[in-house]
This record gives C-alpha cells, sequence and structure tokens, in this order.
C-alpha cells in the first residue's frame, strides 16, 4: 500500500488540453474519488497514474518512486474497467489467475489467492465458467477480483458501475465499500454520479475543464462548497440559485431581486459588505427551504407552486419565484396545490453566496 | 399467428431462397453430374430422342481414372496446397501483424498508411504480373513453386492487414490494457489475450486467403510453365484442352476434386468464420 502524488501534471492531446495542472496528494488507505461531467479530465488522470496514458507535464509519484516512464505493469496497480475487460476466451479463474500468472507466482499460491478472493466477492460457485455466461454484477465482481488478488499497492476504478442496472449499482457501490474497509487499499476512483462519488469518499475531488474545482471529504463539499459549480454538482436534487443584487443599509446586509429580498446572515455580512451594490448569486439547497411560519419575514419569500411530488418521505416542489425556478424539498404532512401561492423561508445558517462574476463562493 | 403470415413467408423468403440456390447451386450440380456422365452421352446432340441431359443411367469413373492416369492430377493437387498453404501462412504472420499496428499502435500516418495498403489491393492483378514477371526471372525464380508463394501475399497481405484491422478494432482496447496492468508486456498482451480473442478473425482471414490462392490463375498461369510444376486451375485448363478438343468430362472431375479441399476447409470453420465476418466480440 502506499500514497500517490500527483503533482502539477498537465495532458496535452494535439488540440485539446485535458488535465490542466492537476495536484492531489493521495495518502496511504485513502479512498479518493474523482468526479465531474464527462470530458473534465477524471478519466484521462486515472489514465495517467494507470500508466496507460503519457504525462505531457508534470509528476506522478506512487509511493515514493516517480512513475511517469513506468510501464503499467511495473507501477504495481490494478485497474477495473467500466466495461469489465474480462478476457472472454479465458474461464473466472483464468481471469483472475492472470496476472499472477504474468507475474511468475506458483502454482499453489494462485490457487490459494483465486479462492481466498473469490470467496470474499461470492463467487466461488463460477469460478470455471467463461464471462459470457455471467450477469454483469458477476462480471464486475470477477473484475474486482483479478484486481484484488494481486494486491496492489494502488487500487484504480473507471466508472465500475456505469453498466449495471439502478437496483445492483447500489449493491456494488457498497460492496465496494466493504471491500476497501476490508483490505484497506489505497483507492482512485473515478464517476460521473456524485452520489457514488458521496457514499464510496474518504475525500472527493470535483473536477471541470481539467481542473480541479475542489477537494474535500463528502460532508465539506456538501456545506461548503468552494465555489457554484461543485454547490450544483454534490446533492440531490440541486442547489437552487437566484441571481440577485446585494445591499448594505443600516448595518445589514440585504439580498434582492424582483421576487425576493432576504437579509443575509450576520457570518457572512462583513464578506458580502464588500460586494454592496453589485450582483450575486444566492444559493440554497432545497431541504433548507421551509414553510414559512411567519417569524422571520426578512428571510421569507412567495414562490408559486408547479408541480407537487409526493415522494413518500418528502414532497418535492417544483416552484416559480419571480422568473426562475426553484425545488423545494419539504415535510410529506405539507398540503399544497399546484397553483397554489406559497411562503417559503430560508434556513440562515445554510444559506450560501457566491461572487456573481467568478462564481466563488463569498 | 397472423392471418396469411404463412403464405406471406413462403412467398417473400421460401420461394426467392429457392430460387437463388438453384441458380447459385447448378454450377455444382453440373460439374457433378458431368464428371460422372459417359462420353457417348456427353458428346450427342441435345435433342436426340430419349436424352435426359439432367441426368444419367449409366454412372462412370472413366473421367476420374483418366485425371489420374494421364495427368499429373495428384502432383498439381499437392503443388496447389502446398502453395496455397505457404502464401497463406506469410500472409497472414504479416497481414495479422500490419493489421494490429495499424489499428492499435497510435503512430503517425498509421490511417494513411492503411489506406494505401488498401490501393495496392486495388491495382489488378492482370497488371502487375508484368512488373512482378520481370522480377521472378531475375531471381531466376520461374517454374518453381515460390515464384507464386512469393508473389501470392502481393494481393493477400493488403487483403489480410484490411480484414484484421477491422476486427482488431471491434475488439475492445480495454482488454488489452488491462493486460498490461495486469503485467503482461505489449507483445505478451497481443499473444496471451488479442490472438486468442481474434481466433475467428484470424480464421476468416486465412480460409480466404487459402481459397484466393487456390484459385489463382494468371500468375499461375504466367509463371509456371512444365506440366508437373502447374497448380489445379491452370494444369486443368491447360492440358485438357488440347486445340479446340474439350475432354469435358476430365475437365468437370479436375474442378469437383479441386473444390473438395476448400469446401471442406470451409465447412469445418464455417461457424468461427461467420462469426469472424459478423466481428462478434462479447466481452
Amino acid at each position: 500500500m502506499a500514497n500517490v502524488s500527483i503533482r502539477k501534471i498537465h495532458k496535452h492531446y494535439a488540440d485539446f488540453h485535458a488535465v490542466k495542472g492537476v495536484s492531489l496528494e493521495i495518502k496511504d488507505k485513502e479512498f479518493v474519488v474523482l468526479v465531474g461531467p464527462s470530458g473534465c479530465g477524471k478519466t484521462t488522470t486515472l489514465r495517467m497514474v494507470a500508466g496507460l496514458e503519457s504525462i505531457t507535464e508534470g509528476d506522478i509519484l506512487i509511493g515514493n518512486t516517480v512513475v511517469n516512464n513506468l510501464p503499467p505493469m511495473d507501477r504495481d496497480i490494478a485497474m477495473v474497467f467500466q466495461n469489465y475487460a474480462l478476457y472472454p476466451h479465458m474461464s473466472v479463474f483464468d481471469n483472475m489467475a492472470f496476472g499472477l500468472k504474468m507475474r511468475k507466482f506458483d502454482k499453489a499460491e494462485i490457487k490459494k489467492r483465486v479462492d481466498n478472493a473469490a470467496d470474499i466477492l461470492g463467487i466461488t460457485d463460477h469460478l470455471t465458467r467463461k464471462p459470457r455466461m455471467l450477469s454483469g454484477g458477476q462480471r464486475q465482481r470477477v473484475a474486482l477480483g483479478r484486481a484484488i488478488v494481486r494486491n496492489p499497492q494502488v487500487f484504480l476504478f473507471d466508472e465500475p458501475l456505469s453498466n449495471l442496472d439502478a437496483k445492483l449499482r447500489v449493491q456494488m457501490r457498497v460492496e465496494i465499500k466493504k471491500l476497501h474497509q476490508r483490505l484497506s487499499t489505497t483507492s482512485i476512483y473515478v464517476t460521473h454520479d456524485q452520489i457514488e462519488a458521496m457514499t464510496l469518499g474518504d475525500r472527493v475531488v470535483v473536477m471541470k475543464d481539467g481542473l480541479i474545482q475542489q477537494v474535500g471529504e463528502p460532508l465539506e463539499l456538501y456545506n461548503t462548497p468552494a465555489n457554484k459549480y461543485v454547490a450544483g454538482f454534490i446533492g440531490s436534487p440541486a442547489m437552487n440559485f437566484a441571481n440577485v443584487t446585494i445591499k448594505t443599509e443600516n448595518g445589514a446586509v440585504w439580498a434582492e431581486s424582483p421576487a425576493m429580498r432576504i437579509r443575509a446572515p450576520e457570518r457572512l455580512a462583513a464578506r458580502l459588505a464588500a460586494h454592496d451594490g453589485k450582483p450575486a448569486v444566492i444559493g440554497i439547497r432545497p431541504e433548507d427551504l421551509l414553510m414559512a411560519n411567519g417569524t422571520s419575514p426578512e428571510l421569507t419569500f412567495t414562490a408559486g407552486v408547479e408541480v407537487a411530488e409526493q415522494l413518500g418521505s418528502e414532497i418535492l416542489l417544483d416552484l416559480k419565484v419571480g422568473t426562475g425556478a426553484m425545488v423545494a424539498s419539504v415535510e410529506p404532512t405539507v398540503r399544497v396545490k399546484p397553483g397554489e401561492a406559497i411562503q417559503l423561508t430560508m434556513n440562515p445558517e445554510r444559506m450560501h453566496f457566491f461572487d456573481a462574476k467568478t462564481e466563488a463562493a463569498i | 399467428m397472423i392471418e396469411g403470415a404463412i403464405w406471406r413467408k413462403w412467398v417473400y423468403f421460401y420461394l426467392p431462397l429457392a430460387l437463388f440456390l438453384l441458380f447459385l447451386l447448378f454450377p455444382f450440380y453440373w460439374m457433378v453430374i458431368t464428371t460422372f456422365r459417359p462420353d457417348n452421352e456427353l458428346y450427342i446432340a441435345w435433342r436426340r430422342p430419349n436424352y435426359a441431359p439432367f441426368w444419367t443411367w449409366n454412372p462412370t469413373l472413366d473421367h476420374i481414372k483418366f485425371l489420374f492416369r494421364e495427368t499429373a492430377f495428384l502432383t498439381w493437387l499437392w503443388n496447389t496446397m502446398f502453395i496455397a498453404l505457404c502464401s497463406t501462412v506469410i500472409s497472414l504472420f504479416c497481414g495479422v501483424l500490419a493489421g494490429y499496428a495499424l489499428s492499435r499502435l497510435n503512430f503517425p500516418f498509421a490511417g494513411s498508411l492503411g489506406t494505401m495498403i488498401f490501393v495496392t489491393y486495388l491495382v489488378p492483378q492482370t497488371l502487375l504480373f508484368i512488373p512482378l514477371s520481370d522480377i521472378i526471372r531475375n531471381y531466376r525464380l520461374g517454374d518453381t513453386p515460390w515464384s507464386l508463394i512469393l508473389t501470392y501475399p502481393t494481393f493477400l497481405i493488403p487483403f489480410c492487414t484490411w480484414l484484421m484491422m477491422g476486427f482488431f478494432k471491434s475488439i475492445p482496447k480495454e482488454l488489452e490494457e488491462c493486460a498490461r496492468i495486469d503485467g503482461a508486456s505489449r507483445l505478451k498482451a497481443m499473444f496471451y489475450i488479442i490472438l486468442p480473442v481474434a481466433v475467428p478473425g484470424i480464421l476468416s482471414a486465412g480460409i480466404f486467403a487459402f481459397t484466393l490462392s487456390w484459385n489463382e490463375f494468371i500468375y499461375a498461369l504466367v509463371f509456371l510453365s512444365s506440366p508437373e510444376q502447374k497448380t489445379v486451375p491452370v494444369g486443368v485448363v491447360s492440358e485438357l484442352i488440347r486445340g479446340d478438343v474439350f475432354f469435358w468430362g476430365a475437365l468437370m472431375a479436375g474442378a469437383l476434386l479441386g473444390s473438395i479441399p476448400v469446401a471442406i476447409a470451409y465447412s469445418f470453420f464455417v461457424e468461427h468464420y461467420v462469426s469472424g465476418l459478423t466481428g462478434s466480440v462479447k466481452g
């Protein structure tokens, strides 16, 4: 097991700058998730760690060795691919044993390790089968097994659950988490699914356009996003945004728009004051919009209900606020009808403000 | 079942299929029937009474006996087999490696190189044999099997390369990447993973190459002259058509026996062959 250091790496393709100076320190035994939309450079970064793409600029260290020019086989890593990449002409046993055979392990040791991995993953009954006879979930288990038998320094996962159906994905997500808790191997996991990122990662790295937007523990990203992009990307349903203008009056800071006039919380007042008279974006998560009870009119605004989605544990209200749209998640006991105008209060502790131009958090 | 679906299936599927099969198989049938028909039935007028052109009541092995006793047919068969196998092996070896390189290694001009190889395949043999005969003469290879073993790859290698390029592209590159992470060098990954997966493609390319060289006529006609060096297609035509006399029975017997090895090769590999053409690799 080892730590991984990624130091200012760049990747240029012929006419495309895919990764623009990514730096990341991954501690030993840590599970780090790279998340972002397609084309954000997360997979390219992972493939550079694996040695499947050359590094245009910068250094990657595994343990304390610079691996820039090491071929994949000498990096002591294992990778799980989105399409499983099982060798179709080999049995499950041979698939899992291939890496050990290539490294000249003796037969007894190979059998021991494969049997052990198969036992952990519950695929002992399928060892003699060919991959095409297995279901998607079983194939993914074999791919995981192939990675763990070698006991590598680092696991790399490239969207391993994307080809599975929703139910199986949740199940395999839990298994990967359990596997990591059991083996504690340093892991880098790439996904575009923010829920996978939040549930699996010790730390989550949000990427966009070849740049890291924010690195942090899942709740840190959720509670204190560094910019509007991270705020909108993490969380489902996504954070609501409204364009406002910052105004300072008698020591209080107000966020104003034609549809609302909200008083900014004290903790942000000083920083917001610097933006007096300038446009900004207010961000509030759906669960932080509460049905108003008349106690704090300075945090309350009016919204029109367009659709009410009953989810059982909560109701999602699709709202029209001025010219914009918002989503609120309210108690299942609330009774509202489409077309109705309701009063909502923002939780002042959970309000976010972003600079309208730089989109950085204020 | 939808009403009328049965007769529809017969009219739109089985009937055209039957017509097509009739059209396709009739020459073979004619070949077989002529092989076993005695000479006194072969060289008679069509309209003679009681003449059944599509059947014979007096089958004979005379033509086959003639073929084996009076011509060097067995030698031709051996020559053809030897030449076809050697040129197929050479072409497959080069084609598989070239196809792999062109589809997998991202080197500069890989695309245009692939196109250029394809263009060489388009040069007609009827033009290419002129410079080739010059080369064959200079290297004193004329009238030896090597004149064909070395010239057949001129059209077989581009063919195999293109077929294999297409096949390699259909194999997910993750398979190879995974093997390389698992500890295999590029060469090992190719031998242990890519080539076994590509077996259907290699078999298709091999069968095609074998058939093409088995049936090849022009080079064999030009480069070989003595009867004992000839291949089946050239031997049969040059030894069994003497002036304006056609030994139809023996000609057809030669054609029939000459096509049997190819038919066996096809039927033996037919399953692999079909999946090779459709390029199906399932993870």
